[in-house]
């Protein structure tokens, strides 16, 4: 990549074989982002030149990759396929986009049910010699780390794809991870990595300010967007969000200049009336612990009623009587050493000698290393010891564990298949169970190991 | 909340049984049809007042005033929203039982088709394993539904191209993407009226979040980030809290999200509302006695919390079903005219008595009375005692009706105590007199109207008393007026004796406790102990019946072999064991045990090795590593 630190506008750069003016909207379209246009130009070449069989573009999330691919293929007016990885479930779904894309609908209802790699081949070959390439032509995958689990040598397929169907083409893969992560085992051609860097502060804020309200001035937006990065920018770099979050609170920030309480320029009246606001929405709309919907009402009707209780305030669970104490027992196998049963839960148990029973290291180690698996029976048993009535070993005791189960509040840890002596592990915090354990007057804590 | 997955019961049964079926081994079957029509009447009701469902009424309008909001602000467009990613609005539905979900999704996207939008669909977590089942069954059923819901004109057209799509099934699997679904919208709202709302929200209820793979979830969520041009709108059922939503996804998926919270009824209000409407009521004429009661309230509340199974439990089929006079359950008018009509056998001969005409008329008179007495008194009691300190007879009205179902109310201890704490100080004192004569207003009943003037009359004393000074030893005008009314409430009391006292109670209340019991909560292990150990009980083979409980030796071979590893003890050597099952075999087929074939037949072997192995699927034995040739007992006892 360039090492000057002021690159030359992209429409000075020579590209040659594309429109100036075409060039120069580009430029318009891609701020901050002319020296990843620019050396993606450099690369692609002239229109009708071959290029690099595969390009691999990587970066974090809103870093531009989709969209500096999108607008060059399509201000330009470059044959392009732009797929989403995620879009496609099969293999056979991302055949039919690509020839759908390139060759239109004819060629791609030509593929067979379960097409395979060699169909596709076959298919784009046949398609290709009846409409040769005068322009190269491009297909976009997006998500690309998605490819590596769908059918084994596609990624390999896809980086070289050029030579196999010996034709004019060029994939670009985008990707959020680097290219080591990507590499087969059995290894393949290495496509041409390139970088795009996070946004710095300084472009963050002049990309922002580029969206602002038709109804203020640009520098009122401006000094909001400043104010808006020196909150969120410690925690927040994704221009998406960021974006997202500056159009939730632009109202918000300027309605002491609606209301005539200051004017535009009071920059520093507005900055102390949107600060704590700000910090507010960092600590719940920018966690989805408040939905944005929510968000707007609340400051449209500017109540100070206590705390805003988010999606994580509520954390009551409501479970039948038995369940609550299956939960207990799943608990307790969970987190104590199945040696210590006896101790606990046999009335009569004899003598058993406190330094033997209490294991050094074992101390106080269990719920540092999280739950163990424990067998159906030793769950049974210990229910029952717990549970003060006799209860009957029901169907409905056991579709309770089930129940459990699909309520992701205990795991299954062996597989499903195994009906003999299923194997779970308790999957809940120790605060839920001291909360369920409070409601059936249960003190769990001197049933706990770690805490004796 | 939670719970208890049940295979969707096929069709209801009801709906398909037949007056034949119902009469058939039917105990007085001259007026099984009556019995029959009431039985009918009765569980119909029962339905509607259910399903109509006004306990999630307010959570249900909420979530659909939130859907048109969000289609509405979709459609607009100023600043703000082009600026603002775009979410998907979601609204997660907090339900606190799963089995009772069904009903509640059901009344919900009924309703949002009835008033919001014609697209919606509903997926469970069971069929949608992968992405790509997920896919399909948006698909299919978004598509489906507009089958179902298409004009005559357009039938034609629809099942040309449902011909076309049976011939060629690939291009349904292949186009299985949302674009494929985003052109199916944009023909859907050009063909549709342009006069209402244009663009009306595509909804996808995910019933039982939980249970769903949270890659698959967040996969979905991912791609339909894509679909901008299709207005899609999710609706989660949630069990358990809803930080599961942040458990399952991780933040890149949850802020593609507009997540809004709706938080329907607690099940206990759910189940006080169905008791209140079923059977705290004298407009229901089936009754549970106290025992069966309380088997289906301490289901519920330690095994289920489904309302529907407990309704379920209500067993008047089995009422109608064994009992004769039930047909004289039913409202007072249509009784006294059933008993008019009942003209067989021995009813015959004693309705013939003019007598005991008279005598019935006047009892079931009396019976309906007391129905009409008990309620109003129970609701009374309830009021006076539920906010006493430590509850003495109970904090929900079930727990007192549970008291006063089993025993005479008034000698129990505990009411004895609620009664010394009612000493209270003139405000509480009028505040819950008030509440009483606000219950007893409506009724209708001689005794009870009596009752509310005497009330209302002394509520008015109370109100004429003036705050005097209570320094005098002499008991004050209020202290006498107190214990004026706490008298007139213990004889009011007095009119909740328990039903069993009352006469021809059988006709309304169903106590076989036992076998609701056993109709509900189902004991698998003691159903497969007792078919191994009589399988005359399942096999109605009359070479089967044995008279001292033994198995006979021709019985099924896994009978013999559980009958013979009872007398084993923890371990079994597997070799004896099938020395002694091929003797019992031998000598059922009559084989001289001295014989040189003698247990050596392969068939005996294959039969008893078959069987042990249905034994170990069973869970009666294990193998073990100890001893390769014996297997370990999974159970004790035995002779």
């Amino acid at each position: 990549m360039s090492s000057s630190p002021l690159p030359p506008p992209l429409q000075q750069q020579r590209h040659p074989g594309y429109e100036e003016e075409r060039l120069r909207r580009v430029a318009e379209q891609l701020p901050c982002r002319e020296v990843q246009a620019g050396m993606l130009l450099s690369l692609m070449g002239e229109p009708q030149q071959y290029s690099l069989p595969c390009i691999f573009i990587y970066g974090h999330r809103a870093s531009g990759k989709s969209y500096v691919v999108n607008v060059l293929l399509k201000e330009l007016e470059l044959p392009h396929a732009t797929i989403s990885c995620a879009e496609c479930i099969t293999a056979a779904l991302l055949f039919e986009q690509v020839l759908l894309a390139l060759f239109g609908g004819d060629a791609a209802a030509t593929l067979p049910r379960y097409p395979s790699l060699s169909d596709f081949v076959r298919i784009y070959r046949h398609h290709r010699s009846r409409a040769p390439a005068e322009q190269t032509r491009y297909i976009v995958l997006e998500k690309a780390e998605l490819l590596r689990d769908m059918d084994a040598n596609l990624l390999s397929v896809l980086v070289r794809l050029q030579e196999l169907v010996e034709d004019n083409l060029t994939v670009l893969l985008l990707s959020e991870l680097v290219w080591d992560t990507f590499r087969p085992n059995t290894g393949c051609l290495e496509p041409l990595p390139l970088h795009f860097p996070d946004y710095t502060k300084a472009e963050l804020h002049q990309i922002l300010s580029r969206d602002r309200h038709p109804s203020y001035s640009a520098d009122l937006y401006a000094s909001y967007i400043h104010i808006l990065l020196g909150i969120f920018y410690a925690v927040c770099r994704d221009l998406r969000e960021l974006r997202h979050l500056a159009a939730l609170n632009f109202t918000k920030f300027c309605e002491p200049v609606t209301e005539g309480k200051a004017k535009e320029s009071d920059t520093h009246k507005l900055w102390r009336n949107i600060e704590p606001h700000l910090k507010k929405a960092m600590q719940t709309v920018y966690l989805r612990e408040v939905s944005s919907l929510e968000w707007e009402k609340m400051q449209q009707v500017e109540t100070e009623t206590g705390p805003l209780r988010g999606l994580s305030a509520h954390t009551h669970v409501e479970l039948p009587f038995y369940s609550k104490f299956l939960l207990i027992a799943a608990y307790l196998a969970s987190y104590n050493p199945a040696r210590t049963d006896k101790r606990f839960f046999v009335k009569h148990h004899g003598k058993i000698k406190k330094t033997k029973f209490l294991k050094k290291n074992e101390k106080t180690s269990n719920h540092l290393l999280g739950p163990k698996p424990f067998p159906l029976d030793r769950l049974l048993a210990i229910f029952y010891s717990v549970v003060d009535s006799r209860v009957a070993p029901t169907a409905s005791i056991f579709s309770q564990i089930s129940s459990l189960v699909t309520l992701q509040l205990l795991t299954q840890v062996s597989h499903v298949d195994q009906l003999d002596a299923p194997k779970y592990k308790c999957a809940v915090s120790m605060d839920f169970i001291c909360a369920v354990s409070r409601t059936v007057n249960f003190d769990i804590i001197k049933y706990l190991y770690d805490f004796l | 909340g939670c719970f208890v997955f049940k295979p969707n019961t096929k069709k209801k049964k009801t709906s398909s049984l037949s007056l034949d079926h119902f009469t058939h081994g039917c105990k007085g079957a001259e007026t099984s049809d009556i019995r029959f029509r009431l039985f009918h009447d009765l569980w119909n009701k029962t339905k509607t007042d259910i399903e109509q469902d006004e306990l999630n009424k307010k959570v249900l309008d909420s979530l659909l005033d939130f859907t048109r909001k969000c289609s509405i602000t979709r459609q607009h467009s100023n600043w703000a929203s082009q600026m603002r990613a775009s979410e998907i609005p979601t609204a997660a539905l907090m339900l606190v039982n799963v089995p009772d979900h069904d009903m509640t999704f059901q009344s919900l996207s009924e309703l949002l088709q009835q008033s919001v939008t014609p697209h919606v669909v509903s997926v469970q977590a069971k069929e949608c394993a992968a992405l790509k089942h997920l896919m399909k069954r948006v698909l299919e059923r978004l598509m489906d539904t507009l089958v179902a819901a298409a004009d005559d004109e357009e039938e034609e057209e629809i099942e040309a191209a449902a011909l076309q799509q049976s011939d060629t099934p690939v291009h349904r699997s292949v186009h299985c993407s949302l674009s494929v679904l985003c052109e199916w919208y944009n023909t859907q709202t050009k063909r549709s009226s342009p006069s209402k709302d244009q663009y009306p929200p595509v909804v996808i209820i995910f019933k039982d979040l939980e249970a769903f793979n949270q890659k698959v979830l967040q996969d979905f969520i991912l791609i339909c980030r894509y679909v901008e041009r299709l207005p899609l709108m999710f609706i989660f059922g949630i069990a358990t809290s809803p930080s599961t939503i942040q458990h399952m996804l991780p933040h890149s998926v949850s802020s593609l999200l507009c997540i809004e919270l709706f938080q329907s009824l607690s099940c206990t209000h759910h189940l006080a509302t169905v008791i209140d409407k079923l059977i705290l009521t004298p407009k229901f004429p089936f009754k549970l006695s106290g025992k069966v009661m309380q088997v289906l309230i301490s289901l519920f509340l330690y095994h289920d919390f489904s309302v529907r199974n407990f309704i379920k439990g209500l067993a008047l089929l089995e009422h109608f079903h064994s009992q004769p006079l039930s047909v004289l359950c039913c409202k007072k008018k249509e009784a006294l005219r059933n008993l008019a009509q009942l003209s067989h056998g021995d009813l015959e001969r004693i309705r013939q008595l003019p007598s005991f005409t008279e005598v019935c008329h006047k009892l079931i008179k009396d019976l309906c009375k007391y129905h009409k007495n008990y309620y109003p008194m129970l609701r009374c009691l309830h009021a006076l005692t539920s906010s006493l300190p430590r509850y003495p007879l109970g904090k929900q009205i079930r727990e007192l009706h549970l008291i006063c179902l089993e025993k005479n109310v008034w000698e129990t201890e505990d009411y004895q105590s609620a009664m010394k704490l009612l000493m209270l100080a003139k405000d509480e004192l009028i505040a819950l007199l008030q509440k009483c004569t606000e219950i007893l207003q409506p009724i209708k009943s001689k005794m009870m109207k009596s009752a509310f003037v005497q009330l209302e009359d002394m509520l008015n004393k109370f109100k004429q008393l003036d705050n005097e000074s209570r320094r005098s030893k002499k008991q004050s005008p209020y202290e006498n007026l107190r214990s004026d009314v706490l008298e007139f409430i213990d004889n009011l009391v007095s009119h909740l004796p328990p039903p069993e006292s009352q006469t021809l109670n059988e006709v309304c209340y169903y106590s076989s406790s036992s076998s609701v019991r056993r109709h509900l909560n189902a004991t698998p292990r003691t159903s497969i102990q007792a078919a191994l150990s009589s399988p005359y009980y399942y096999l109605p083979n009359e070479s089967l019946q044995t008279d001292d409980g033994s198995v006979s030796n021709a019985a099924p071979d896994i009978c013999i072999v559980h009958k013979l590893h009872l007398e084993c003890g923890r371990l079994i050597n597997l070799y004896d064991w099938m020395q002694a099952y091929s003797t019992v075999v031998s000598a059922a087929e009559g084989n001289d045990p001295d014989s040189d074939n003698f247990g050596k037949v392969d068939d005996v072997k294959a039969r008893f090795i078959r069987a042990v192995s249905e034994l170990e699927f069973l869970g009666f034995i294990k193998s073990t590593k100890q001893k390769t040739d014996h297997v370990a007992r999974l159970t004790w006892g035995g002779c």
